[in-house]
This record gives C-alpha cells, sequence and structure tokens, in this order.
C-alpha cells in the first residue's frame, strides 16, 4: 500500500494516541486547523481538545510548558510549525529538556517529543529555510532522527513518542506529499524503527554517500544516473537517525567501497557532513582510498530569487557530478 | 490574626486575615527557619573554605517564603524554583546532608554531584533552574499536568524580581489563564536583580499586578504566617478551579547575589542593617510565638541549638561522603535513561569509547 509522508505520521501520532493517555499533541494550528501543513489531520475530532491542543503563537512559552508537563510524567508531542520557530525555543529544548536527567543525577526524566519540518523548503527565503541537524546532534542528552521515506517517518516518530528521552524529530515540508509504498509490517500500529541505525537504501561498492531526509532520494537518483553513465555503483546510505549516529554502518560502508561522500542540506560549516567525514578519518583513515567529499549547502542565507536558490542546496546534478569526480570518471 | 499590612490585592478579595496553626506547627515553622538559615549560614563558610565550586547564592533573610509555602500545601503539589533553590529543596523533602554534599560535589549529594548549587530536584520539586525565568513556563507545565490528570494540585512558581521582566513569564500567564491552569505565580521580590533595583528594571514594580487579567496578590515575604495564608487561600482558589494567581513574596536577601557579590555595592549597609534588624522573619515569629505564649524563650533557644546541632552533624556528614568516582561509568550515566543509552558515548579522543552494556 502506498502512503504519503503526510499519512504516516499522521497514521504513528493516531495510533500513539490511542495506545497511551499520557500522550498529547501540542503546537500551532495543530487542532481546528488540522496542522499547518496538516499532518495533525482528524486528530482533534478523533482525540478531542483534551489530548489536541492548539497552543498561542508563543513558542517559547508552549515548549516550556510542554517540558513542565514532560517532567511530571506527560509524553507530549510538541509541534513546531517550522523548525526555524524553534529558535525561540531552543533554551527550553537544551536546557531544560536535555540536560535535567543529567543534572538531577537520573531523578528527573523528560519523555518529550519534537516534531516539525526542518532544512531545505522551496522559495521561502532566509528565515524558514534552514537544516538545524547540527544544532541539535551536538547537545547531548538529545535524540535527533531526520525521516526520508513513509516507513522511516511513521517508524521513526512512533519509536521517539515511545523513548523516555527527549527526541527531535526533523521532518522536510517537501516531502510531506511524496507517495512510497508501506509494507505490511509497517502498517501495523507495532511498528517501530530503532535508533542509531542507518539503512541502506541502495547496496553499492564503488562509493558510499551518506545522507538524510530529503537528500536520500537525491542521492538516489543521482546514483542511478552515475550507473547508466558510467557504470559504476554507488552506495546510498539513509542515517535515519542523526544522533546517535551509525558510525558502525558508515564504517561497514567505508570498508566495502572504500570510498565517502556525504549529502545533505545544511550549512557546510561544522556540520553533519563535516562531523562524519571527521569519524571516518578517525576510524577509518586506512580503508580510505580517496579523500572523503561533502556535498552541502552554501554559506549563505538562503536566498528567494529561484535561480539562486538552486545555488544554495543540492542538488541531483551536482551530487552525480561531485561523485563523478570523486571517483574520477570526469 | 496577621498584621494588616500581610497582603494587597489585585482583582481579588484579600485572602482571611486570620488563621488557625498549632502550637506544634508554629514551632515547626521556627525550627524549619532556622535550620534554612543555619545550613546557608554553613555553605556561606564553607564556599570561603574554597570547598564549594561554581555559583552559590544563598536565601538568608527570605526563609519565610519557602517555609510557608511549603507549611501551606501538600506533597503531591509542586514546586519549581529559581538558582536560589537550597531552602526549597530542604521543605521538599531533602536533607541537609544530601544538599550540602550537592554543594560540596559528593556522590551522595541530592542530585549525586551532578547538579550543585543551582540544580537540585526531589519528588515534588523540579529544580533548581538556572536560565532565569525558565521555570515559570516549565512550571506552567507542571499546572497543566495537574489539570491534564485531573489531579486537585496546584503548582507553585517562583521566579525573582530579576526574571519578571522575561518575556516567557508573560507567555505563561498568557496560557495559564487561557487553559485556566493550577498555577500559583509567585516572584520572590528581593528588590534587587543581582546589582540591579526593581525600580532600574521594571515599569511596574508591582509584581503581583503584572498578571494584568490574572487576579493577584501582594503579601509580606517577611512574614511566614502570612505567606502560609496567602498561599493556602491560592491553593483553595486553584482547587475551586480559578485558574491562576500571580503572588509577589516582598522579601529581602541580606547578602549579596552570590557568593562573588559582596552585595553593598548598589544598597547601603544601613539599609542591610534596617531590615536584619526590623524585619527579619525569623526573629518576627519568635515574637509572635512568645506573645502568644507558644512557648517560652528557654524553648526557643533549645529549637536553635536543636537546630543548629542538626546542621553542623548533617554538614560534618556530607564532607565525610566520597565524591563521585572519577570514571567514565559515572560520567557518562544519565545523559540518558538507562537502558534507551545508545551503544556509546564519545569522550574526548578517539579512543575514549565508553559503551553501554545493555
Amino acid at each position: 500500500k502506498d502512503y504519503t509522508v503526510r499519512d504516516a505520521l499522521n497514521e504513528a501520532l493516531a495510533e500513539e494516541l490511542e495506545a497511551n493517555d499520557k500522550v498529547f499533541v501540542m503546537g500551532e494550528e495543530v487542532a481546528q486547523y488540522n496542522g499547518a501543513y496538516k499532518v495533525t489531520k482528524g486528530l482533534l475530532d478523533r482525540f478531542g481538545d483534551r489530548r489536541v491542543i492548539d497552543t498561542p503563537i508563543t513558542e517559547m512559552g508552549f515548549t516550556g510548558l510542554a517540558v513542565g508537563a514532560a517532567l511530571s510524567g506527560l509524553h507530549p508531542v510538541c509541534e513546531f510549525m517550522t523548525f526555524n520557530f524553534a529558535m525561540q525555543s531552543i533554551d527550553h529544548i537544551v536546557n531544560s529538556a536535555a540536560k535535567t536527567l543529567y543534572m538531577s543525577g537520573g531523578i528527573q526524566p523528560c519523555n518529550i517529543t519534537f516534531r516539525g519540518p526542518n532544512g531545505f523548503a522551496a522559495g521561502v527565503a532566509a528565515q524558514h529555510s534552514q537544516d538545524y541537524s547540527a544544532w541539535y546532534g551536538s547537545v547531548p542528552g538529545l535524540k535527533v532522527v531526520s525521516p526520508w521515506s513513509a516507513e522511516d517517518a511513521k517508524g521513526l516518530l512512533k519509536a521517539a513518542i515511545r523513548d523516555p528521552n527527549p527526541v527531535i524529530v526533523l521532518e522536510n515540508e517537501l516531502m510531506y506529499g511524496q507517495v512510497f509504498p508501506m509494507s505490511e509490517a509497517a502498517q501495523k500500529d507495532d511498528f517501530v524503527i530503532p535508533f542509531g541505525k542507518a539503512k541502506i537504501e541502495r547496496a553499492g561498492s564503488d562509493l558510499t554517500i551518506v545522507t538524510m531526509s530529503r537528500c536520500v532520494g537525491q542521492s538516489i537518483v543521482a546514483a542511478e544516473a552515475l550507473k547508466k553513465k558510467y557504470g559504476v555503483e554507488v552506495e546510498v546510505l539513509n542515517l535515519r537517525s542523526i544522533k546517535p549516529l551509525d558510525l558502525d554502518a558508515i564504517l561497514k560502508s567505508i570498508k566495502k567501497t572504500h570510498r565517502l561522500m556525504t549529502v545533505e542540506s545544511g550549512f557546510p560549516s561544522y556540520g553533519v557532513g563535516a562531523e562524519i567525514v571527521a569519524l571516518a578519518v578517525e576510524y577509518g583513515f586506512d580503508f580510505l582510498d580517496a579523500p572523503p567529499q561533502r556535498v552541502t549547502g552554501a554559506d549563505v542565507p538562503t536566498p528567494y530569487a529561484q535561480g539562486l536558490e538552486e545555488m544554495a542546496f543540492p542538488t541531483e546534478s551536482l551530487i552525480e557530478n561531485h561523485a563523478a569526480k570523486l571517483l574520477k570518471l570526469i | 490574626t496577621l498584621s494588616d499590612e500581610s497582603f494587597e490585592t489585585y482583582e481579588l478579595d484579600p485572602p482571611p486575615y486570620t488563621l488557625n496553626v498549632t502550637k506544634k506547627e508554629l514551632k515547626q515553622m521556627y525550627y524549619d527557619m532556622v535550620v534554612v538559615r543555619q545550613m546557608e549560614m554553613a555553605a556561606d563558610r564553607l564556599y570561603k573554605e574554597k570547598k564549594i565550586r561554581g555559583f552559590c547564592h544563598l536565601s538568608v533573610g527570605q526563609e519565610a517564603v519557602a517555609v510557608g509555602i511549603e507549611h501551606a500545601i501538600e506533597r503531591a503539589d509542586d514546586v519549581i524554583t529559581s538558582y536560589r533553590c537550597h531552602g526549597f529543596a530542604y521543605m521538599r523533602g531533602g536533607t541537609v546532608r544530601s544538599i550540602i554534599g550537592e554543594l560540596l560535589g559528593r556522590r551522595g549529594g541530592i542530585a549525586y554531584g551532578k547538579g550543585g548549587s543551582m540544580h537540585m530536584f526531589t519528588k515534588g520539586f523540579y529544580g533548581g533552574n538556572g536560565i532565569v525565568g525558565a521555570q515559570v513556563a516549565v512550571g506552567a507545565g507542571l499546572a497543566f499536568a495537574h489539570k491534564y490528570t485531573g489531579r486537585k494540585n496546584a503548582s507553585i512558581i517562583l521566579y525573582g524580581d530579576g526574571a519578571s521582566n522575561q518575556g516567557q513569564v508573560f507567555e505563561s500567564f498568557n496560557m495559564a489563564k487561557l487553559w485556566n491552569l493550577p498555577a500559583l505565580f509567585g516572584c520572590e521580590n528581593n528588590k534587587y536583580g543581582m546589582g540591579t533595583s526593581a525600580a532600574r528594571s521594571s515599569a511596574l514594580t508591582d509584581y503581583y499586578k503584572r498578571g494584568q487579567y490574572i487576579p493577584g496578590l501582594k503579601v509580606n515575604g517577611m512574614d511566614v504566617l502570612a505567606v502560609k495564608a496567602a498561599v493556602a487561600y491560592g491553593k483553595q482558589w486553584t482547587n475551586n478551579d480559578n485558574g491562576p494567581l500571580v503572588l509577589e513574596y516582598v522579601t529581602y536577601r541580606y547578602g549579596g547575589h552570590s557568593m562573588s557579590d559582596p552585595g553593598t555595592t548598589y544598597r547601603t549597609r544601613e539599609e542591610i542593617q534596617r531590615m536584619r534588624s526590623t524585619n527579619d522573619p525569623i526573629a518576627g515569629l519568635k515574637q509572635h510565638i512568645l506573645e502568644w505564649g507558644v512557648a517560652s524563650e528557654e524553648e526557643l533557644k533549645n529549637l536553635d541549638k536543636e537546630a543548629r546541632a542538626y546542621v553542623n552533624e548533617e554538614v560534618a556528614a556530607a564532607e565525610a561522603m566520597p565524591p563521585p568516582e572519577a570514571n567514565q561509568q559515572i560520567l557518562f550515566e544519565d545523559i540518558y535513561v538507562k537502558g534507551t543509552e545508545p551503544d556509546f558515548i564519545r569522550g574526548r579522543t578517539p579512543d575514549e569509547l565508553f559503551y553501554f552494556k545493555h
């Protein structure tokens, strides 16, 4: 059966709301409006306004409030209309949610899920188009996941809600409407994807591409083009989980292909790709036959005009060309 | 009967000026305030002996707030406050040993040596928060959880006059009123946010009026009985599903903002001396106890001695406790809930990896 990513997220929320009264959904326009991106569609009708709660536009306040509810034993799912707005709340995510268990010596867990669209979006300019994977990925005490497919979206969101720690689910607006096949197993209400495990979306022997979220799809398209043009087989590793990061899977793939390229939409400096390349050099230097490479967003506030915006983010042809260069095919 | 200067109200009928307290409870309140003060004085000494690291904010002079609140609520209610938290941690059930132990960075500290002066937690006590104002929004969430689960409990939320101007305080007021949450917001107005006097930081220094659409109650925070009466009234208010209140506990800190602040550059020594001699919460309650014939001078002296002996014993026990062993097991525990950790966590170099055994 085919699902959009939006349907998969909606089903995950509905199943977890059904399974546990401690779970509730809170955020701007999540209830009566059915979600700014319709991810929470129908949940108000089904679960009522005790469980599905519209907040005022007050990100710092409702994030702190949701964290307090989690410290008190509830399992909030806190939606951000986009993660750009969560910059208002980042103190609560980092200082109130992520650190409290440790600071309390293990007394005070915080079971909360923060979710919403993140990263590249089309034509919305600088303040609404930014990838926060590296920001949250750098915080001890958080777990951070970034789904690509419908199965990823459902399994990772359900795992996030069930996980007793604060978890960030970085979705992507442009993926919500994309359709993916959903396996029998993934359609069931007990389907969860464990954190910290990357998935080989396309097996290959000549180059490892480590990527996440929307860039997974772009990398697969690039890999197919490379096969067609040059007959090379590129392995595409979908990280799924930003923190913890599946270092074993990355090393295993490098041992097979001896070449590494990362693809992400975040800024280049101090980013996820930088982290992966550093780890590959630290733990896998001897297996590499070429310097590892990064494809990232450009180091620029996202421009509005289309031609400029295209220059600011990875495209399928850019990924393809850079991989071909790394493989010395061009 | 309370002094007629105990309260001022905003859009609210004043609480009754009489309250019934047993002799035993009066003596307990006295004892609690003396213990808190003695504990803070011990912390002061240990800090000066360089046994306590980092920041240390003491509440000497403000004891009536923590003690009065606890004597008005039940264990199932919640308290959350700022970094000036030692007295609250004690009143919520923490032992002096565990609190001083935490200050000393001991494994037997209330947060196992991981939190320090600003981060103490126990059942029904949610810190101990180091980010000015953040506890107000988190506290609103504690109140939200009471309402969500249908519990008749309140969340007591404390913040200073300094924090009162943070935007999220007003965001929290808005949601608490909108959703009718059992939240007793309370500005502990000790007149100075660090070195800035209330009048230099706040356009309106009547902090109990700052809820605008939320009724307010100003209470003499140097009078433990007035605090108890005000909070008991507030609890009744939230129990009757009337939503939040904004309280203002007018109090005074005798010491500096923290141990690095002598506390005399932005106020006069005379002002401090005047507060100590005319408004001290412990001396004030003592006077009542003697007036009402609840206990004799002699009995109170014995309580003083008992409190001092208890604190001294506990401090000695805390000093005897070992610090946490400096090993990876302890360093990396409790970043994540036990059993849900990642496979490993990285230390400082590629070979400092700590594997969790699942």
